[in-house]
């Protein structure tokens, strides 16, 4: 089913920046994988980008909800290769 | 109470097959007949045009499966089917499987507050060969009302039934105008459980998507749940009867939990804006608190509440309603307040939800966490 999204694409993995940080919630489930985003983006410069590994279903939709309430810029999202799961792109915003 | 009171004088008066010939059944058909009339009084169309079913999801199945087989062409199969994105998992399970069959199914998007977006939803109307637009009147889940009058005349002007389910809604708020198919559930304005009302206007083509006998203008199977059906039909009446009164004293109460969860409990979101609200859902996500682990500690104090949240399903998804808002889905909570409500159970209710919500944050070991 096509969907009329008024919500802008996520990011293009061949343009994706480099994270400068890896958070590994492969396994976890909601909400921890966002609580471990919140706890440690602080571990990166501001402008610096952090990715995170989840798998759970509700990461896809909690990740850039939770960019957009705490103005963090949500980069983009690009799907493991051989195994379940997302690669999201967080770039620290102040 | 009135109700319960019909529903049992009904298991005496009204137990037969309305379809026999001998006393008891004509007596049953006459009571029918009398409650679908009643149905009709408050939703405004013929009696005719009313079926009853036995759900709210069956009332849907039936609408938007013989809606798009009406309209299937011999030549080029069945046609384009329009759906917002948070219509309830009735509509979109049916326009699934309409799908399967050789659909074009298009789900138009919402904006962050519920409400579908108009521009979108009315682009897809006026493709090719729609056959069918479905817009629920308002969101069970996070009860925004939709714009409904505003794709009405758009879909009057393609020639494009429009489905409002409007089982979140019916007897709690007016019923939007220029819909072409209705369908509502019993039980959530108080009826007992097993009655659903599926409305198709004379002018509406549609053909049975099942064989469904002689029952209900040909149009639902099977003998129907009389008395269920005459308890519904009273609850309703009894609904449309108090509804201003008791939609200000509820709007009192969920304004109460809008204006001071966010205060009460850091980190918080109350979905979906005020002024599109309907007066008894309230729904809002706590940031870093399992959903599931909420309900359960909430249940324990007393209070019976839903969640959106991937945890607190069957099915371990999120929410679909709070996924196409682009919301927090986890820590989840939806509060559905039945009429009968006292300021003291919110008072309460707000008094419990930050304690639990800052106990289960300090269990998931994220004190340390800033804002």
């Amino acid at each position: 089913m096509p969907v009329n999204s008024a919500q802008p694409p996520a990011g293009q993995p061949g343009t994706a920046p480099a994270p400068s940080l890896c958070i590994d919630a492969l396994g976890r489930k909601c909400p921890v994988p966002i609580i471990m985003l919140a706890e440690r983006i602080g571990e990166v410069a501001v402008g610096q980008v952090v990715q995170v590994l989840a798998d759970d279903p509700a990461a896809k939709t909690d990740v850039p909800a939770w960019c957009g309430l705490k103005s963090h810029d949500y980069v983009g999202s690009a799907e493991l290769a051989g195994e379940a799961g997302w690669a999201f792109l967080v770039r620290r915003g102040y | 109470m009135a109700a319960k009171e019909a529903l049992l004088a009904a298991l005496d008066d009204g137990w037969a097959d309305p379809g026999r010939l001998y006393r008891e059944g004509r007596r049953a058909s006459l009571l029918l007949d009398q409650a679908r009339e009643r149905v009709a009084g408050v939703l405004r169309c013929r009696a005719d045009e009313v079926a009853f079913t036995t759900s709210g999801t069956q009332a849907v199945h039936l609408a938007v499966l013989g809606a798009v087989l009406a309209r299937q062409s011999a030549s080029r199969g069945p046609g384009h089917v329009v759906v917002s994105a948070v219509e309830h998992s009735s509509v979109l399970n049916a326009a699934a499987q309409a799908e399967q069959a050789g659909s074009e199914v298009t789900i138009a998007a919402v904006g962050t507050d519920g409400r579908v977006d108009v521009a979108g939803f009315t682009d897809a109307v006026r493709r090719d060969r729609t056959v069918l637009a479905c817009l629920q009147s308002a969101n069970h889940e996070v009860g925004t009302i939709q714009p409904v009058e505003d794709v009405s005349a758009e879909c009057q002007a393609h020639r494009v039934p429009l489905l409002v389910d409007a089982a979140a809604s019916a007897g709690r708020a007016p019923l939007p105008t220029g819909w072409s198919m209705l369908a509502a559930s019993g039980h959530k304005w108080g009826g007992p459980p097993g009655v659903g009302v599926m409305v198709i206007r004379k002018t509406v083509r549609w053909r049975a998507p099942m064989p469904a006998g002689s029952r209900e203008g040909h149009r639902v199977p099977g003998f129907p749940n009389l008395p269920a059906i005459i308890s519904a039909v009273v609850a309703l009446e009894a609904f449309e009867a108090a509804r201003d009164e008791a939609d200000i004293a509820l709007r009192a109460l969920t304004g109460q939990i809008r204006d001071r969860i966010q205060a009460l409990v850091p980190d918080c979101v109350v979905h979906g804006e005020r002024a599109w609200a309907l007066p008894h859902i309230v729904s809002f996500s706590c940031l870093y608190v399992d959903g599931e682990a909420l309900v359960i500690e909430l249940d324990k104090a007393g209070f019976s509440v839903s969640s959106g949240s991937a945890c607190a399903t069957d099915t371990q998804q999120p929410s679909h309603v709070l996924a196409a808002m682009g919301a927090i889905t986890h820590g989840n909570v939806r509060v559905s307040l039945p009429r009968d409500t006292s300021e003291e159970t919110v008072t309460k209710f707000l008094e419990v939800l930050p304690q639990i919500a800052s106990r289960l944050r300090g269990s998931a070991g994220q004190s340390r966490m800033a804002g």
